[in-house]
C-alpha cells in the first residue's frame, strides 16, 4: 500500500510543555489509522498540524512523497485534507447546506445558488451514503447527524484525507456504529482515515492500525489485527491497566435521594420527564441508563438544581428540596459533574486554581471576611491537581490549555474533595483515556464505599453496567425499569432502551413496567 | 395647530428626513456587527463626515464631491478603528469611544482653526432634492416621498440591497459565518480578518454619508457635536432591528418617527411642556430599546471577540 501522507520528526512546543516531540507517523492509502493515547498525549496537537491549524516548530510533512508547509486550514484544505474537530466547526443559525458549501459557494450572477447548492449535498450524500436534510438548521440536529454535516464540509472540499479527533465521543452507540460502517466504506473507496479515540474495543473494531503516542512521542505502531486492548492500554499508560474494575458488595444504607412523581412538560428543545419515582441510598452506585434525549439529561438537571419540575418532590436525606438552587444543593452535600465540561464544568479562562474554587470561594476556609484568601487558595489546589493527577500538575495553569481529559479531572477534583452525600455525575469518562476512566470508577467506587450515594448518568452502558448497582432504564421521559446489577444483562438493558418491555420477564424487579410502550403524555 | 393635525404630511416628511442618516449608520452598522464587530465609533465616523462634507463641499463647490468626501473620511476612520480592533485585537467598545473622542476634537478644532467665528461658510453647496415623477403627484404619499434629498433615496434603495447583499450572496454569508463562528469560517477557508475589515469599512462609509446628510443634506453647514449622538441612536436601531437591515430601517423610521412627533408636539397649543423634555423623547426610547426589548433579539454569536486563531 503506498502512503499517502509522511510526518517526519515533528516537533511541537507550547509554553511548559513538548506537545510532540519528534514524531514519525504514516497514513496509507485506504487505510484507516487510530491514533491512541493519554489525554494530553498530543494527539489533537498533531492532528491540528495535518491540517494547517498550527505550524510545527521542526520537522517536515510529505504529501504524496512531496513537502508540504502549510500557512492555515485553508492550504491543508485545498491539498486535500479534511478535519472534523473535537468541538465541531458548525454554524447552529445556518442551515446543513450553508455549512457544507461555506467558502466555496455555487453563485448564479452575484447570488448564492441554493438550488445547486441543496442539490451538490443531496448528490454527496448519496455518494457517501451519509443521509441528511440541507434545508434544516444546523443547531436543531442531534450531535450524530451534526457530525455528518462536518464530514461532508470536508468532502465538499475534495477531501481523500480525513482526520476524525474523537468522533465517537458524543455520540450514542447506535450512532458510533453507523459512523463505522461509514468509514468502513469510505476507506474502500480509497480515502485515508486518521481516527483519534480512547476507546481500544472501537479501535479493535475499525482500524487497520494503530499508533500509540504517549507523552508527546510515539511509541508504537501495530496492525490492529496483530495486538490486544490489554496491550494498547499498557503502552498508551506505561503500565498494566485494569480495563474494569472491581465492585465490593452492595451494602446499601438509608436512602438519601428520594424522587417521587417527578414531572416536567417537554419545552424550549428539552425533552419531556413524567411519573418518575425512585431512590438512591447511601453507598450505592444508582445508574441511569437510556438512548440520548431521553430525558436523562432533564432528570439530571432538574436534581442539581438546573431546571424547575412541573410536579413531583425531590427529597434529600428526608428534606424536600423541591426547586431549591444549585447553590442550596451544593451546601447540601451535593456535587454535580455536568456532561459538557467545557461549557458547564468549567470556566475556560480562568486558572485551575479558580476553577477548582468555583464551588465554594465565598466561604471559609477559603474566604474570610469577604475577601479570597489567595494563599489557601493556591494552596488547596495544589494538593488538589496532585491528587488527582490533573497534567500539567500546575495550578496557575488557564483551564483551556488543559487537554480534554486533564480538564475533567479539574471538575472531579472540585466536585469529589467536596465529600458530597449526593453526587450526580453525567458522563464522567466522556472523552477520558482508559487509564483516567480506571481513575474516575475508582472515585466513584471510593465515594460509594465511603457511604455517599451516586447517581451515575451514562450513554456508555458497560459503565454503566460495571459500575453500577441498580440501574434504572429512561424510555421517552418515563423511568421504565428498575433493575438489580446481577439481574441486568446487556441485552436486557440495550432492550429496555429501545422502547421493548416485553423482553422483561414478569415480576422481575421492573418498576412501572409496561409503561415503556406509551407514549409519553405532553401536557 | 391642534391634537389632530399633529399628523400630518410635515410629519412624515419630517420623520423620514430624521430616520435618514439612523438608517444610513444602522445599516452600516448591522455589516460591521454582522462580521463580529461591534461598532460604537459609528458616532465619530459620522461626525467626521459631517465635517468633511462641509468642508469639501465649500471648498470645491461641489455637494457630490463633499458627498464622496465624507464617505471617505469615514472610510479612514473605519481603518483607524479596523487598526485597532482586528490587527491588534484592542477592546472594541474602547477603541470605538477614542474613536468617537478623537473626531469630537478634531472637527471642533478644525472647525474654528479653518472657520474661526464666523462658521462654515453660507455660500456651501446642499446636496441636491429628487423630485420622482409620478409619484410626486400622487395625493398624500406624494407629498412625503415625491420630492426629497438624493441621500433619502439612496437610504431607501440600500435597505433591501443590504438585506439582498447579507443574505442572498456568498459574500454576504461569509461575512455572517465569521460574525456567528470565526474558527468555522477559518477552517472553511475564508479569511476571518479580511471580512471584518470588510464590514468595518462598509460601516465606516455608510456613517460618513449619514454624516454627510446631516450637515449638507438637511442644512449647509457644519457645527460642533453636530450629529449630537445620532450614531449610538443607530447602534441602538441595529441592535432594535435584530441586526438585520430592514430591521434596522424600521427600527430607525420608528426613532425618527419620534424624534417629529417630539418637534411636532413643541408647536402643539395648549401644550405645556418643557422643550427640553420632549426632545428627550428619542434618547428615552433608546434607552427603552436596549433594556427592554434587547433581550429578545439575538446577536452574531461572536459579536465584539476579538478572533484568534488556533484555540
Ligand atoms: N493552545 C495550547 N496552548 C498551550 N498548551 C496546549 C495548547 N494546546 C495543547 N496544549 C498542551 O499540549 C499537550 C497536548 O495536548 P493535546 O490536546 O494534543 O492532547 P490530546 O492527546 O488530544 O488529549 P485529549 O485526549 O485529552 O484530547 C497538553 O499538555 C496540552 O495541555
Ligand atoms: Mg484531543
Amino acid at each position: 500500500m503506498d502512503v499517502v501522507l509522511e510526518l517526519k520528526g515533528i516537533t511541537k512546543r507550547f509554553p511548559g510543555v513538548v506537545a510532540n516531540d519528534r514524531v514519525d507517523l504514516d497514513l496509507r492509502r485506504g487505510e484507516i489509522h487510530a491514533v491512541l493515547g493519554e489525554n494530553g498525549a498530543g494527539k489533537s496537537t498533531i492532528m491540528k498540524i495535518v491540517s494547517g491549524l498550527y505550524s510545527p516548530d521542526e520537522g517536515t510533512i510529505l504529501l504524496e512523497g512531496r513537502p508540504v508547509r502549510f500557512a492555515g486550514p485553508r492550504e491543508a484544505i485545498t491539498a486535500g485534507i479534511g478535519m472534523v474537530h473535537q468541538h465541531f466547526m458548525l454554524i447552529p443559525v445556518m442551515t446543513v447546506a450553508e455549512n457544507i458549501v461555506l467558502g466555496r459557494e455555487p453563485a448564479r450572477g452575484l447570488a448564492l445558488d441554493v438550488r445547486r447548492a441543496r442539490e451538490d449535498v443531496r448528490q454527496l450524500s448519496a455518494r457517501y451514503g451519509l443521509e441528511i436534510d440541507p434545508d434544516r438548521l444546523v443547531g436543531e440536529l442531534s450531535v450524530g447527524l451534526q457530525q455528518r454535516v462536518e464530514i461532508l464540509k470536508a468532502f465538499y472540499r475534495g477531501a481523500n484525507i480525513l482526520i476524525l479527533d474523537e468522533p465517537t465521543a458524543m455520540l450514542t452507540p447506535q450512532e458510533a456504529r453507523e459512523l463505522f460502517r461509514i468509514m468502513r466504506e469510505l476507506a474502500r473507496s480509497g480515502v485515508s482515515i486518521f481516527f483519534i479515540s480512547h476507546k481500544l474495543d472501537e479501535v479493535m473494531e475499525v482500524a487497520d492500525r494503530v499508533s500509540v503516542m504517549r507523552q508527546g512521542r510515539r511509541v508504537a505502531t501495530l496492525p490492529a489485527a496483530e495486538t490486544s486492548p490489554e496491550q494498547l492500554a499498557e503502552l498508551m499508560v506505561g503500565r498494566s491497566v485494569l480495563l474494569r474494575v472491581e465492585r465490593g458488595e452492595h451494602r446499601p444504607g438509608e436512602p438519601v435521594l428520594a424522587v417521587e412523581g417527578l414531572g416536567r412538560a417537554a419545552r424550549g428543545g428539552r425533552a419531556a420527564l413524567a411519573d418518575i419515582s425512585f431512590e438512591v441510598r447511601a453507598g450505592e452506585i444508582f445508574g441511569l441508563a437510556g438512548v440520548e434525549g431521553n430525558g436523562q439529561q432533564e432528570l439530571v438537571e432538574v436534581l442539581a438544581g438546573l431546571l424547575k419540575p412541573d410536579r413531583g418532590t425531590v427529597r434529600l436525606g428526608g428534606v424536600d428540596v423541591t426547586g431549591r438552587s444549585p447553590r442550596q444543593l451544593f451546601e447540601m452535600g451535593v456535587a454535580y459533574i455536568p456532561p459538557d465540561r467545557q461549557a458547564e464544568g468549567l470556566v475556560l479562562d480562568l486558572t485551575v486554581a479558580e476553577n477548582l474554587a468555583l464551588k465554594d470561594y465565598y466561604r471559609a476556609p477559603l474566604a474570610r471576611r469577604g475577601l479570597i484568601d489567595v494563599k489557601r487558595l493556591a494552596e488547596r489546589a495544589r494538593a488538589l491537581v496532585v491528587e488527582y493527577d490533573v497534567r500539567p500538575a500546575n495550578p496557575a495553569a488557564v483551564a483551556r490549555t488543559l487537554s480534554g481529559g486533564n480538564q475533567q479531572k479539574v471538575i472531579l477534583g472540585r466536585e469529589v474533595s467536596s465529600s458530597p452525600r449526593l453526587l450526580i455525575a453525567a458522563q464522567p469518562t466522556r472523552g477520558l483515556d482508559v487509564g483516567a476512566i480506571e481513575f474516575v470508577h475508582r472515585r466513584l467506587l471510593a465515594l460509594r464505599d465511603s457511604g455517599a450515594a451516586v447517581l451515575l448518568s451514562s450513554l456508555e452502558l458497560d459503565e454503566i453496567l460495571s459500575l453500577a448497582d441498580r440501574i434504572g432504564v429512561m424510555y421517552k421521559g418515563r423511568l421504565v425499569a428498575v433493575l438489580d446489577a446481577d439481574e441486568a444483562t446487556r441485552e436486557r438493558v440495550g432492550l429496555l432502551m429501545t422502547g421493548a418491555t416485553a423482553a422483561a420477564p414478569a415480576g422481575a424487579g421492573t418498576a412501572a413496567a409496561g409503561a415503556g410502550a406509551e407514549e409519553v403524555r405532553r401536557p | 395647530m391642534n391634537g389632530s393635525e399633529i399628523f400630518n404630511a410635515q410629519l412624515w416628511m419630517t420623520a423620514l428626513s430624521s430616520a435618514t442618516p439612523l438608517a444610513l449608520a444602522a445599516l452600516g452598522g448591522t455589516f460591521s456587527e454582522r462580521t463580529g464587530v461591534v461598532n460604537i465609533a459609528m458616532e465619530g465616523m459620522m461626525l467626521t463626515g459631517a465635517f468633511v462634507a462641509v468642508l469639501a463641499s465649500a471648498t470645491l463647490h461641489s455637494a457630490f464631491l463633499g458627498l464622496a468626501a465624507a464617505i471617505l473620511s469615514g472610510m479612514l476612520m473605519a481603518v483607524l478603528f479596523a487598526w485597532g480592533t482586528i490587527r491588534y485585537k484592542a477592546d472594541q467598545v474602547v477603541v470605538g469611544m477614542a474613536i468617537n473622542v478623537l473626531a469630537a476634537g478634531l472637527t471642533g478644532y478644525l472647525l474654528n482653526a479653518i472657520y474661526g467665528f464666523t462658521g462654515t461658510p453660507p455660500d456651501t453647496p446642499r446636496l441636491p432634492d429628487v423630485t420622482i415623477p409620478g409619484l410626486a403627484q400622487m395625493p398624500g404619499i406624494g407629498a412625503v416621498l415625491g420630492r426629497a434629498d438624493l441621500l433619502v433615496y439612496v437610504m431607501l434603495l440600500l435597505v433591501p440591497l443590504s438585506h439582498y447583499f447579507l443574505f442572498r450572496t456568498p459574500l454576504g454569508l461569509r461575512m455572517r459565518a465569521v460574525g456567528e463562528h470565526p474558527q468555522a469560517a477559518d477552517t472553511a477557508g475564508i479569511d476571518v480578518n479580511r471580512l471584518r475589515f470588510l464590514g468595518v469599512l462598509i460601516s465606516g462609509a455608510l456613517s460618513g454619508m449619514a454624516g454627510a446628510y446631516i450637515s449638507i443634506g438637511v442644512l449647509n453647514a457644519f457645527n460642533v457635536n453636530m450629529t449630537n449622538g445620532r450614531g449610538y441612536i443607530a447602534l441602538a436601531a441595529m441592535i432594535f432591528g435584530n441586526w438585520k437591515p430592514v430591521g434596522a430601517f424600521l427600527a430607525a423610521a420608528l426613532f425618527g418617527l419620534a424624534n417629529a412627533l417630539a418637534i411636532n408636539l413643541q408647536g402643539l397649543e395648549g401644550w405645556h411642556v418643557s422643550k427640553d423634555f420632549v426632545l428627550m423623547i428619542p434618547y428615552a426610547l433608546t434607552i427603552l430599546a436596549l433594556a427592554g426589548i434587547v433581550r429578545r433579539t439575538t446577536p452574531p454569536a461572536a459579536d465584539g471577540i476579538p478572533y484568534e486563531p488556533g484555540h
